[in-house]
C-alpha cells in the first residue's frame, strides 16, 4: 500500500451555469521519497485534486467522490475536525503565490509558530526555536530576525521559502506544492525547488509537484502523471514519459516548450484551447484538438490502461503507432537538443 | 548543496543592540519617536491646523459676508429705530470691513478660544458649546458601543451563513434601518416607549436628559432611546460592511492557507479573517465618531437633548451667527482630528502603511 492513495477522485462543482467536472475520475498514489509531478494546462483538475486531498474543496456546492487513502484511512471519509489534525502536520501544502498566501498582518514568525500550535501543545518558547530552525533549514539568512518581518519586507523567493518552512516544519509525510515557483523569477524557481529536493532527500517526505511547466517537473520528479480535463491521460516514471510520451495531449506539451537553440520556428502550439469543463467534449476530452482523432475517440472515454510495465495512457490509437509516433516527435525534438536531457 | 540567498531580503538595516525583546521594544520606540512617524503625525497635525483656517474662512465669508439677514437688525428687536440699528452694528463691528472683522474674530480664537458671542443672548459661544459638550459625548458614546456591538456580531454572522435564513433577514432588517431617517425612527420611538405619549411607558421620553453628574440612572434611561435610534442605521451600515469585508477576506489565499495549516474553523476566521476585515471598519468608525461629536443634530433635536447638535440647531433656527459658525468650526475641529486619529492607528494596524 502506498503512502497516499487517490482512487477514482471526482470533484464536481454545481454553479449557475451547470455543473463543473473539475476532476473526473482521477486515480494517483504517492510513496515516501518519491516527487510525483502533475502536469496539465491550467483548468486540468491539478490543483483542484490537492485541494481536495487536504479537505479544501468542502464547500456547500461541491461534491466530491471516490477515496484519498494516507496509510489506508480515507480522508475524504473524515469529519472535519479530525481532518484538520492532518492538514499541516501530516499533509501540508504550498501555494502559488507566496505573497498572497501569507497573512499580510501577521509576522513570518507568528504564522509559522501558529501552525506548530494547532498541532500540539507546545511551549511559546520552544515553537519560536522550532520555527527559526525551520526558517533556517529553507535557507533564509539570519533567520532569528526574520521572525520578525512582515511577509511584504521579504522578497518574493523569500515567501517562498518561508510558507515551505511553515509547510515543512511540522515534518509532514506528504507536501503538496502547488505551482510553487510560477510566481517567482527563473533564476529563484530553481533555488525553491532545490529547496524542496533538499528537504525531501534529508525527510524522506512524499512530495506531489504541481506545475504547468513541464521543465519544472523534468528537474524534480521520479513520478509524472499527465491531466487533461479532470483525467490523467499519461502517467509513468519521469524518464519514461519524457522518452517515450503516448499520449497526443503530452506530446503536444512538450512540442509547446520554447527552447532557447530551435529557434521560434519549432515552437508547436497545441491547437484550440482547453475545453470547458462544464461542457466537457464527449470520449477522449481531448479529441477536438488532437490531430489524431478517429471515429472512436468522439463515442468512448479512453481507459487509463498499462501499455507498458508502469506506464499508463488513456488513448484509443493502437500502442504500437502511439509509441512510434512518440519516438519519432523525441528524435526530432533531441536533433534540436531535448528536453529529456535536462 | 548550495542555497542561494537574494539580497532584497536582507535591505532592512539592523540596528545592533541587546538581545531579545528588550531590543525589539528599544526598536520600535526608536522607530516611533525618532523617525517617521512622529515626522508624519506632526505634518498632519499642522496641515489639519491649515484646514481649520480655511473653513472659518469659508464660513465666515458665507456668514457674515452674505448674511441672509442683517444681524443687526435682528438683534435690534421689532422696534428699532435706524439709529439703534447702526448702534448695534458698531457695538458689534458690523461696520468694519469684512477682513477686520475676520482678523477679531481669528484674534480672539486662536489667542482665548473665544468663538465670539450670541446675538441671541450674549452669552459665550465657546462656553454653550463647552457645557453641552459632554450630553453629545454621551450621546455619541453610547451609541457607537451599540452599533459596534451590535453591527460586528451580525456582519460576522451573516458572512459565514452567506445565503442563509439569517443572512438574508439581517441583511433585509439592514437595508430597512439605513433607510429609516433619524427623525422618523425617533419619533416611532417616542410613539412606542415613552412614557409621555407612547404605547407603552417605560422609558422617559423627549426632552428627559438629566446630567450624568446630577442622576446616573435617570441620565441611562433617558439616553436609552437616543442611543439605539442613533445607532440603528450605523449598525445596519457596519454590520454590510462587517460581512462584505470578510466575505471578500474569506476569499483570500492566506484564508486558505490558514486552514491548510490545521486551524480550527473558529481561529481561521476570528484571528485571520476578522482581523484583515476590520481594518476599514476601524477607519469608518473613527470618521463617525468625529462627525458625530460635532453634534448629532437630528437626533438631539427629536430626543431634544442639549447637545453641541440641538445647540447649532437652535442657532440656524434664530440665525445667530457667532453660535452657527462656532458650532461649524467645532464639528470641523472633530472631524480633522478624528482623521488624524484614524490615520495613524491605520498604521498600527496594518504594517504595510508606510508614510
Amino acid at each position: 500500500m502506498a503512502l497516499l492513495e487517490i482512487e477514482d477522485l471526482r470533484v464536481h462543482f454545481n454553479t449557475r451555469d451547470g455543473v463543473v467536472r473539475a476532476v473526473d475520475g482521477v486515480s494517483l498514489t504517492l510513496d515516501r521519497h518519491e516527487t510525483l509531478g502533475i502536469v496539465g494546462e491550467s483548468g486540468s483538475g491539478k490543483s483542484v485534486t490537492a485541494l481536495t486531498v487536504m479537505g479544501l474543496t468542502r464547500l456547500p456546492n461541491a461534491v466530491v467522490e471516490g477515496r484519498v487513502l494516507l496509510d489506508g484511512v480515507d480522508l475524504l471519509a473524515l469529519p472535519l475536525h479530525e481532518l484538520r489534525r492532518i492538514r499541516g502536520s501530516r499533509v501540508a501544502m504550498v501555494f502559488q503565490d507566496p505573497m498572497s498566501s501569507l497573512h499580510p498582518l501577521y509576522k513570518v514568525g507568528w504564522q509559522i509558530v501558529e501552525a506548530i500550535r494547532a498541532h500540539g501543545d507546545v511551549p511559546k518558547d520552544v515553537a519560536r526555536r522550532r520555527a527559526v530552525q525551520a526558517l533556517a533549514d529553507v535557507g533564509i539568512p539570519s533567520p532569528a530576525e526574520r521572525m520578525d518581518s512582515y511577509p511584504h519586507e521579504l522578497s518574493g523567493g523569500m515567501r517562498q521559502r518561508a510558507m515551505i518552512a511553515m509547510a515543512l516544519v511540522l515534518d509532514p509525510d506528504v507536501l503538496i506544492a502547488d505551482e510553487p515557483t510560477t510566481a517567482l523569477d527563473v533564476t529563484v524557481q530553481a533555488q525553491i525547488l532545490d529547496v524542496i529536493r533538499r528537504l525531501q532527500a534529508e525527510r524522506g517526505a512524499a512530495v506531489a509537484l504541481i506545475t504547468h511547466d513541464l521543465g519544472v517537473v523534468a528537474e524534480t520528479a521520479d513520478q509524472l502523471a499527465v491531466m487533461y480535463a479532470g483525467r490523467v491521460v499519461e502517467r509513468g516514471p519521469l524518464a519514461t514519459v519524457l522518452d517515450a510520451p503516448e499520449h497526443p495531449y503530452t506530446w503536444g506539451l512538450l512540442q509547446s516548450i520554447p527552447r532557447l537553440e530551435a529557434g521560434p520556428q519549432r515552437l508547436q502550439p497545441i491547437a484550440g484551447t482547453p475545453p470547458s469543463l462544464i461542457h466537457v467534449p464527449s470520449g477522449c476530452s481531448f479529441h477536438p484538438r488532437c490531430p489524431y482523432a478517429f471515429a472512436l475517440c468522439p463515442e468512448i472515454v479512453p481507459p487509463l490502461v498499462l501499455s507498458q510495465p508502469g506506464h499508463d495512457v488513456a488513448c484509443h490509437l493502437p500502442p504500437a503507432k502511439r509509441q512510434a509516433i512518440g519516438r519519432r516527435l523525441r528524435s526530432e525534438d533531441d536533433a534540436s537538443g531535448g528536453l529529456a536531457a535536462g | 548543496m548550495s542555497v542561494h540567498v537574494e539580497t532584497e531580503a536582507s535591505r532592512r538595516p539592523s540596528p545592533g543592540g541587546p538581545p531579545g525583546g528588550l531590543a525589539a521594544a528599544q526598536r520600535a520606540l526608536a522607530g516611533v519617536l525618532g523617525s517617521s512617524m512622529l515626522r508624519y503625525v506632526v505634518r498632519r497635525i499642522l496641515w489639519g491646523i491649515v484646514l481649520l483656517f480655511v473653513v472659518s474662512g469659508l464660513t465666515f465669508l458665507i456668514f457674515y459676508a452674505f448674511p441672509a439677514a442683517d444681524p443687526a437688525a435682528l438683534r435690534a428687536g421689532r422696534q428699532a429705530t435706524p439709529q439703534l440699528i447702526e448702534q448695534i452694528r458698531h457695538s458689534l463691528g458690523l461696520d468694519k470691513p469684512v477682513y477686520d472683522q475676520y482678523w477679531l474674530y481669528m484674534k480672539g480664537l486662536v489667542l482665548h478660544f473665544d468663538l465670539g458671542y450670541s446675538y441671541e443672548n450674549n452669552v459665550s459661544v465657546t462656553s454653550q458649546i463647552l457645557s453641552r459638550l459632554p450630553a453629545t459625548i454621551a450621546l455619541t458614546a453610547g451609541a457607537f458601543v451599540v452599533w459596534m456591538l451590535v453591527g460586528i456580531p451580525v456582519g460576522i454572522l451573516s458572512a459565514i451563513k452567506r445565503r442563509s435564513v439569517v443572512d438574508r433577514t439581517t441583511m433585509g432588517a439592514s437595508l430597512l434601518a439605513i433607510s429609516a431617517p433619524v427623525y422618523w425612527l425617533g419619533l416611532i420611538a417616542l410613539l412606542l416607549f415613552s412614557q409621555d405619549i407612547g404605547e407603552l411607558h417605560f422609558l422617559p421620553g423627549a426632552g428627559s436628559y438629566t446630567p450624568l453628574t446630577s442622576d446616573p440612572t435617570q441620565w441611562f434611561f433617558s439616553l436609552l432611546m437616543p442611543w439605539f435610534v442613533l445607532a440603528a442605521a450605523f449598525a445596519a451600515f457596519y454590520a454590510r460592511m462587517v460581512r462584505g469585508n470578510l466575505i471578500d477576506v474569506l476569499g483570500e489565499d492566506y484564508i486558505r492557507t490558514a486552514r491548510a495549516k490545521g486551524l480550527s474553523e473558529r481561529r481561521v476566521i476570528l484571528r485571520h479573517g476578522l482581523r484583515a476585515a476590520l481594518t476599514p471598519v476601524v477607519t469608518m468608525a473613527g470618521l463617525d465618531l468625529g462627525v458625530l461629536l460635532g453634534g448629532a443634530i437630528l437626533t438631539e433635536t427629536v430626543f431634544n437633548i442639549p447637545g453641541v447638535g440641538r445647540y447649532a440647531y437652535d442657532s440656524i433656527i434664530n440665525s445667530d451667527l457667532p453660535a452657527i459658525q462656532g458650532t461649524v468650526l467645532f464639528g470641523a475641529f472633530f472631524i480633522i482630528v478624528a482623521n488624524i486619529v484614524v490615520d495613524v492607528l491605520y498604521a498600527f494596524l496594518d504594517p504595510r502603511v508606510r508614510y
